[in-house]
């Protein structure tokens, strides 16, 4: 039993069968990748885990607890929470003030109305932001227009904005699509730092090897909706039937 | 079953009005994706137009008429329309009384006219704004427009009559098999009708069988692609928006005999043209069709008085009700795109 | 102070002394000075500044902060109008009940048209608030004459109940409103030299209201949930993967607008004991729109501004007429003093919409940000002129 464990989890989208039998299972405290050409049905798994899409048959659980048909803010409040491939941050707002957000819904749930109350007077709240902040190298951008920054700083911000909420799992969705080498390397920097420091389960998604082999505790290599092979690192490297699933693609 | 037969037909003459201009609506907005509030203003103005033209053949010289006398035996000066002198008074007066119909040639270079500077001028500069922006806008556009109409016009509804030879009414109970005049039809609103469903088959045809139409059509299903395939859409986009415009106006001019035409007609036709698009379904041009008619039905059934026997005052709601609730079961309207106007 | 940073105290005391001292500053011309006309310190206009302040504010809350547009906040002052003059009927000519029964009643007509109309967003919110604002204003004026008196619109009459207060007065007046016994209508004049300035009850009642409100919404500008609701206008997708629900954020925005609303309409029925259908029609949703959006949405000055501005143009623009403008230009030569006259006419006296369809426009157009955006920029101009004077002046130092 993993943290998260899917079973026999099966999607179609009209005529295309987008997931068949996908089984997989997370193990706490591990960096477990999902792999898989365009099209493999990477993106459609990791929508059915947050709430975005339900399956038509199987199940998720996570820790033991069922999370098809909850929204997706029901899921985020049972701990996972997800990063975007484009980061997903609010952009009219001041970096600060974006950090602000998460605290607010992990200390209040989904809805309350503090309506007179003021912000600047929320000192423990802004303290644990500014710790936030100073983990991923921000602090000094905490008065920033988040809309104006550049790529990497919103990603940045957007992973500290996950973290503050001290999920149990975080999703990652391609988190270096689109970024040059040296950002690249940078975010796989700050991942393994925010690994070392705290116990966290995190689940990429990722078309980079070098992202997945240089973070990855296990991986699955997902094709035409359905999981090839689950293993350790090492193992996946040479296995024929990844090289097909990959070369199959280019042929 | 003789007064639901008059029902229909009485809501067929609103529903076309309504359809034709929930069509321009959305053909604007399925191509441009600009949200147009002064749409309903350009109907006005087509309204007008056959006011405007309807004055401009009046306009008229005085002549001594030595054959007739008035009160005090001195001899009586008439006012002879310039027409009388230029095609004799016979045909003079004909196109006096033809003039509704002679505007609808007049307003379509005027109305188009009008469309393409309102486009050039100002919705261009909207295509990236947020919708809210272009709603006010437009809404800010409406505004100007219907108050520069009414200064030179006046506040007051401007009778427009129809041909003598449309004025009589028709009997349709007769030809049924009713009593005679149990469903009477004026012959006008029986025009009205039938203009709308060519105007709405030709731009239908237009959009169909035109290589026009087709980049048009394209464009609303996929702008980002018709525009990377090197077609320049922008000047497609600019005779579109002259072309709803032309058919707003003709909409309006056509209208002018039914109702007379008052500043403030637009705005009225205009929310009730949102509310049929809505229902019909952004960016789907049969929906709007439909709705328009399918609206201006009910809204005459609401109105017998059986009806508001039962439910008292629906006639006035009985549109908004709808749209609330189609709304509310189908967000994307009766036959509504996927991923239009959705956020 | 106040629980306000220094920037909002400041902000708040501009109009707090703007609000109170407005019968002094609406009044500049001595009486009977041909620039009279330009005053604007009578108490019926002043009135009508405040309280479209209020609704102004409100509407913003909902339209600044989250972005949704709505097209039917005009439905929620006609009912305030209303419920304030069944008070008046029922219960007694005090302003109090008449103002609370007057929030109560559009808040919970804004619960109800906020619960349906929130299910959507973009234009299809804009579109259902239409809607159900052109139905209440449909149903005013036909079947619900029992409660609107329809067209005539819903007075106080002799034979009101007025179970706490007096049917008629004692010489058999219609009684008037008041708060506890200060007469609304009540006004003292002070005449310095020439100068005259009237404070009256009624609009220093409304000027305090209006202060009230403007520091609530300071407070719900700074709040958590202020920035939740930014946070709804920039982000739905983030907040929803943050473990919020956008919709009771929205809806709690929706009512507290529509309190607003209907406290400026309560207001409005306590100044002048009446209430009509007119009200709720959608271009007085429109109205309110123009305020905010003139002013500056999102902002909190904006909306004050916008609906000052507007009330004070439309009452100086409308009184205009072609004898004023003669008087003005008479210095031309005939030919081109007519000529002035006939271009400028279009666009004063009844052409007042047109000016304010015009200026519209032109701020959507070139200020999306309204009044605030465009002081912004002049004064950010003048302070980089200003520093790069003083670059000036720095550089010239060390010479001497």
């Amino acid at each position: 039993m993993g943290i998260l464990d899917v079973k026999d989890v099966n999607k179609r989208f009209g005529g295309l069968k987008a997931l068949s039998d996908v089984n997989l299972s997370v193990s706490e405290n591990t960096v477990h990748a999902i792999i898989g050409p365009n099209g493999a049905g990477k993106s459609t798994l990791l929508n059915c885990l947050v709430g975005k899409l339900i399956p038509d048959t199987g199940s998720v659980m996570f820790d033991g607890q069922s999370v098809l048909g909850r929204k997706p803010y029901e899921i985020n409040q049972m701990g996972i929470s997800r990063v975007f491939q484009t980061p997903e941050i609010f952009g009219d707002l001041t970096v600060m003030e974006n950090m602000m957000i998460p605290l607010f819904a992990k200390r209040d749930g989904v809805f309350r109305l503090h309506a007179i109350e003021s912000v600047s007077s929320e000192r423990g709240l802004r303290e644990q932001a500014e710790r936030m902040l100073d983990d991923v190298n921000m602090l000094d951008k905490r008065n920033m227009h988040s809309a104006s920054m550049s790529r990497g700083d919103k990603r940045r911000l957007e992973m500290a904005m996950c973290l503050v909420q001290e999920p149990r799992l975080l999703l990652l969705d391609e988190p270096t699509a689109g970024m040059a080498r040296a950002d690249t390397n940078n975010t796989i920097d700050l991942l393994k730092e925010i690994k070392t420091k705290r116990d966290i389960t995190m689940c990429i998604i990722e078309h980079d090897m070098h992202v997945v082999f240089s973070l990855a505790d296990r991986i699955t290599v997902l094709a035409q909706g359905t999981p090839l092979v689950e293993d350790v690192p090492e193992n996946i490297k040479g296995h024929p039937k990844v090289q097909e699933a990959y070369l199959g693609e280019a042929a | 079953m003789d007064a639901v037969i008059l029902q229909i037909l009485n809501g067929l003459d609103k529903g076309s009005a309504y359809a034709l201009i929930a069509l321009g609506l959305t053909l604007i907005f399925g191509t441009l994706g600009v949200v147009n509030f002064a749409h309903g203003a350009l109907f006005m103005i087509g309204a007008f137009c056959a006011v405007t033209l309807n004055r401009l053949l009046s306009l008229s010289h005085q002549v001594v008429d030595e054959t007739q006398k008035d009160f005090l035996g001195n001899p009586l000066k008439v006012d002879v329309p310039y027409v009388n002198d230029i095609f004799g008074e016979a045909t003079g007066s004909a196109i006096i009384d033809w003039s509704v119909p002679l505007a609808i040639l007049f307003s379509i270079p005027v109305m188009i006219l009008i469309g393409v500077i309102m486009e050039r001028g100002l919705i261009k500069h909207f295509y990236r704004r947020p919708h809210a922006d272009q709603i006010l806008v437009t809404f800010g556009l409406a505004i100007v427009l219907q108050e520069i109409i009414k200064q030179i016009y006046g506040a007051n509804p401007i009778p427009t009559p129809a041909p003598d030879a449309f004025t009589g009414s028709f009997d349709f109970g007769v030809l049924l098999g009713f009593d005679p005049n149990a469903v009477i039809y004026p012959y006008w609103r029986l025009i009205y009708f039938a203009f709308a469903a060519v105007i709405i088959g030709a731009v239908f045809a237009f959009l169909q069988f035109t290589t026009f139409g087709m980049v048009v059509r394209a464009g609303m299903a996929d702008r980002e692609t018709v525009g990377l395939l090197g077609i320049n859409i922008d000047r497609k986009f600019t005779i579109m928006f002259g072309l709803a415009a032309a058919v707003a106006g003709l909409a309006g001019v056509m209208y002018a005999p039914i109702n007379s035409p008052n500043y403030h007609m637009g705005m009225d036709f205009l929310v009730l043209s949102f509310v049929v698009v809505v229902v019909g379904g952004m960016g789907s041009l049969p929906g709007a069709v439909a709705a328009g008619f399918l609206l201006g039905v009910l809204e005459s059934f609401a109105s017998m008085n059986e009806v508001k026997a039962i439910l008292p005052g629906i006639d006035q709601i009985i549109i908004y009700l709808v749209a609330i609730i189609i709304l509310l079961t189908r967000p994307r309207g009766l036959m509504g795109r996927k991923g239009v106007m959705e956020d | 102070m106040l629980g306000l940073g220094k920037k909002d105290i400041t902000l708040f005391a501009v109009v707090a002394v703007l609000a109170l001292f407005a019968p002094f500053i609406l009044n500049p011309f001595p009486a009977g000075s041909s620039l009279a006309q330009f005053n604007a310190g009578y108490p019926d206009l002043m009135q009508r500044f405040v309280i479209f302040g209020i609704f102004a504010i409100g509407f913003n809350i909902l339209f600044g902060l989250t972005g949704y547009l709505s097209f039917g906040h005009a439905a929620f002052l006609g009912a305030g109008s209303y419920s304030a003059v069944w008070m008046f009927k029922l219960l007694s000519m005090n302003v109090i009940p008449a103002i609370l029964l007057s929030m109560i009643v559009a808040g919970l007509f804004a619960v109800v048209i906020g619960y349906v109309s929130l299910r959507r967003s973009g234009i299809y919110f804009s579109i259902l608030t239409l809607a159900f604002a052109q139905m209440s204003y449909n149903l005013a004026y036909s079947v619900l004459t029992p409660i609107t008196n329809g067209e005539t619109g819903l007075q106080v009459t002799l034979d009101d109940p007025r179970v706490l207060g007096q049917t008629a007065t004692a010489d058999g007046g219609i009684p008037v409103t008041n708060l506890f016994g200060l007469e609304m209508r009540h006004f003292t004049t002070l005449e310095l030299g020439p100068w005259q300035f009237q404070f009256s009850v009624g609009y220093y009642l409304c000027a305090i209201i209006m202060l009230i409100s403007f520091y609530l919404a300071i407070r719900i500008f700074r709040s958590p949930f202020g920035m939740m609701l930014r946070a709804v206008k920039s982000n739905q997708q983030r907040m929803f993967y943050t473990g919020l629900n956008a919709r009771p954020y929205t809806l709690a925005a929706f009512v507290i607008s529509g309190m607003y609303a209907g406290l400026a309409g309560g207001l409005m029925a306590s100044m002048d004991p009446l209430a009509g259908a007119e009200r709720m029609q959608w271009t007085a949703s429109g109205e309110v729109v123009l305020m905010t959006i003139l002013g500056g949405a999102g902002t909190l000055i904006g909306p004050v501004l916008g609906a000052g501005f507007i009330k004070y143009f439309e009452n100086i623009f409308s009184k205009i007429n072609d004898q004023i403008l003669h008087g003005w230009v008479a210095w031309l030569p005939d030919g081109l003093e007519d000529l002035v006259v006939a271009l400028i006419h279009p666009f004063v006296g009844k052409g007042w919409h047109l000016t304010l369809g015009l200026m519209f426009m032109l701020i959507v157009i070139f200020l999306p940000g309204g009044l605030v955006e465009g002081g912004q920029r002049i004064a950010r101009s003048l302070r980089r002129r200003k520093s790069t004077d003083d670059g000036k002046s720095a550089s010239t130092e060390p010479a001497e």
